[in-house]
């Protein structure tokens, strides 16, 4: 509002030509790259586009969507993705907090340990992917010789194959290659703690316990829900993970791996196009509920 | 109330010492000032004194109890932080109450301490507002307010002034200086603002590179400083320094040679004197602008006038310009030829080789 108000002044045009300036190659890069194969995804997702002929489609209106709806396998997939994110999730919120609250003590070795605790996470996911098949392989797997040596378990267990051993599987993986994500967003947050807060609650002597749940948790509360929000808007459309582990597998299908197998495996395009658009306005929405649920704590905080 | 009593203590960082060796005995009731210029370590023997820091050698006593390995809130101290350290997530009310739950006190109990505190800072008014609905100055109220009701046995003040405007540093001193006759707490009371440690100050102790350069109440060590450094921290402007020779003396009198070969006669000190070589110390206030027969004559470099009084810097050939304090209808301009006056008995300070004080007259 100032700014418009002040538009009337030469500094300020100027001031706002140079930002348009310099905003200008992300928005042409983003419309290029995002909004374009948007676009074409919604507008097929009307049409009864098939792979291997993309220019003959008709125009077929929800029809795609009805079908959609109705199809137990996507709502299958829908099932699972949510359950994947939800749990994934919150092992993740409350492991990273825990490792984020070690990593931010005053240790020997803290800047090295910081790293390494990114390395699962720096790893590409299809290789990490393959590399835990292989461990959790129910023959040769290094899961299942640890669990039987130790007297865990008396005959294997088929990871990969058993419906609720595979997504545990799968859940496990992705909680141990993005936790650290998740806690070194929390330790980021942690470090804007006011410092001073902890040395007056230790002269008051207030028990660390409390100071954790009294102070630290309501303090950390905003970074926890940046965190939050992007592990969760990440986890709805996770693919490759399950992907390289799994394959179509129903017991394990996500949204996206439903879009992808209709898409390319049964070659039809405007089916899965309206998959992937469900997937989008499912993510846009938990965005704008993030954004609306932000407005409302910059208002109470002014 | 309590006493406190510190026996050689030392506080090292890994390699750096930063505390060496202070003794200090604080009566209890007493108003302390911690002062000197920053790096001099006064806060971190706040932070000793408080047990945030580990006193790595050495005796803390607070009212006759060695508490070197007690936890802070086990010695009785009650802290306000530069700061303010408030918790930003809790009101006013919360804020001030958050220590007494852990004391075992029921609700009603607490909001009978919070708001007779409240009363006496005049902050009832903001009970139900967040640190950041606050001014600075509210927020300092308020962390006071907190410390005054955990009754502790000694109040400890962290530079709890200097986020403030001038304007309100000025009142929160005073009223700091209210509280402290009020509630006959024992206070220590850290600053670099030797103006806050003049005012508040029933004792203060001048620190310099973790060592204590002198403790005395206020005009002990504005009147007899017992080196260069508390001579030059102590008073404002600061004290003007010129090197002199020894020239001669009849007892009463003393004459120092100045490196413009320049003679000046002071009053002869009382301690003896070793050498011939000296740092003659003269504050801005104890110098008056001559018209004839000045001893030391000099051009105005700059003239600073504030109203009420004005400040001469004069060239006289030295490094450094000589600081005058002038009345402030002075009508010398910069440029000017200047002619100064010395102290006639007192107001002159000799320093010998080592910097230390010799006894004035």
């Amino acid at each position: 509002m100032a700014a418009r108000a002040n538009a009337g002044s030469a500094l300020t045009r100027q001031r706002l030509k140079s930002a348009w300036l310099f905003l200008t190659p992300m928005l042409v890069v983003l419309a290029l790259v995002a909004g374009w194969p948007l676009l074409r995804t919604i507008s097929f997702s009307f049409t009864d586009a098939h792979l291997s002929n993309l220019d003959d489609s008709s125009f077929i209106g929800f029809e795609n969507y009805v079908f959609l709806l109705q199809d137990p396998d996507w709502w299958r997939a829908v099932q699972n993705t949510i359950f994947f994110t939800v749990v994934s999730v919150s092992i993740e919120t409350v492991l990273g907090l825990l490792i984020a609250l070690a990593l931010n003590a005053h240790f020997k070795g803290r800047g090295l340990l910081r790293a390494a605790v990114l390395i699962p996470w720096a790893i590409p996911t299809v290789v990490s992917a393959q590399m835990w098949r292989w461990m959790f392989n129910d023959v040769y797997g290094v899961i299942n010789e640890i669990m039987l040596s130790t007297g865990l378990i008396t005959e294997p267990w088929a990871w990969l194959a058993d419906p609720q051993l595979s997504m545990a599987a799968v859940i496990a993986v992705d909680v141990w290659k993005t936790t650290p994500f998740m806690a070194l967003l929390i330790l980021a947050g942690l470090q804007m703690l006011p410092q001073d807060c902890y040395e007056n609650a230790k002269i008051d002597g207030v028990h660390p316990v409390v100071v954790f749940f009294k102070v630290t948790l309501p303090l950390l509360k905003p970074a926890i829900l940046v965190a939050v929000i992007f592990r969760t808007l990440d986890a709805l459309r996770i693919f490759d993970l399950i992907y390289v582990m799994q394959g179509n597998k129903q017991d394990t299908m996500s949204m996206s791996i439903y879009a992808r197998q209709q898409l390319v495996d049964f070659q039809d395009v405007g089916y899965g196009s309206a998959a992937a658009t469900l997937l989008f306005m499912i993510i846009a929405l938990f965005t704008v509920i993030y954004l609306y649920l932000g407005g409302i704590g910059r208002e109470e905080k002014a | 109330m309590a006493d406190l009593s510190l026996r050689r203590v030392d506080k090292t960082f890994g390699d750096v010492e930063v505390i060496k060796g202070v003794d200090l005995d604080i009566a209890s009731g007493e108003f302390v000032v911690f002062v000197g210029p920053s790096g001099c370590g006064k806060s971190t023997l706040l932070r000793l004194v408080a047990g945030l820091e580990d006193i790595t050698a050495g005796e803390l006593w607070i009212g006759g109890q060695l508490v070197n390995d007690e936890p802070p809130s086990r010695r009785g101290i009650a802290m306000v932080f530069q700061s303010y350290a408030l918790y930003p997530h809790m009101t006013v009310w919360q804020n001030m109450s958050f220590g007494l739950k852990l004391q075992g006190m029921t609700r009603a109990q607490r909001d009978e301490k919070v708001k007779e505190a409240a009363r006496i800072l005049q902050i009832d008014h903001l009970l139900d507002r967040k640190p950041r609905q606050l001014s600075g100055g509210q927020r300092q109220r308020v962390a006071i307010g907190r410390a005054i009701v955990r009754q502790p046995r000694v109040f400890l003040f962290d530079e709890p002034l200097s986020n403030l405007d001038a304007a309100l540093r000025v009142q929160t001193r005073i009223e700091i200086a209210k509280l402290h006759r009020a509630m006959q707490a024992t206070m220590i009371y850290v600053t670099h603002d030797q103006v806050e440690a003049m005012t508040l100050a029933d004792k203060i102790v001048v620190l310099n590179a973790g060592r204590v350069e002198q403790v005395g109440s206020p005009m002990d060590l504005y009147h007899r400083p017992a080196n260069k450094f508390v001579a030059a921290f102590i008073g404002s402007p600061t004290m003007n320094f010129l090197p002199v020779e020894f020239a001669g003396s009849d007892g009463a009198t003393l004459d120092l040679r100045l490196a413009s070969g320049a003679i000046v006669q002071i009053a002869a000190p009382k301690g003896r004197l070793r050498g011939h070589r000296f740092t003659l110390g003269l504050r801005p206030e104890h110098l008056h602008v001559l018209s004839d027969a000045a001893p030391l004559r000099g051009e105005a470099a700059a003239v600073e006038n504030l109203g009420g009084e004005s400040y001469l810097y004069v060239d006289i050939g030295q490094p450094m310009p000589l600081v005058v304090k002038a009345p402030g209808d002075c009508a010398i301009r910069a440029g000017e030829p200047v002619g100064i006056g010395l102290p006639a008995s007192k107001g002159a300070y000799l320093f010998d080789q080592q910097d230390r004080a010799v006894a004035s007259a």
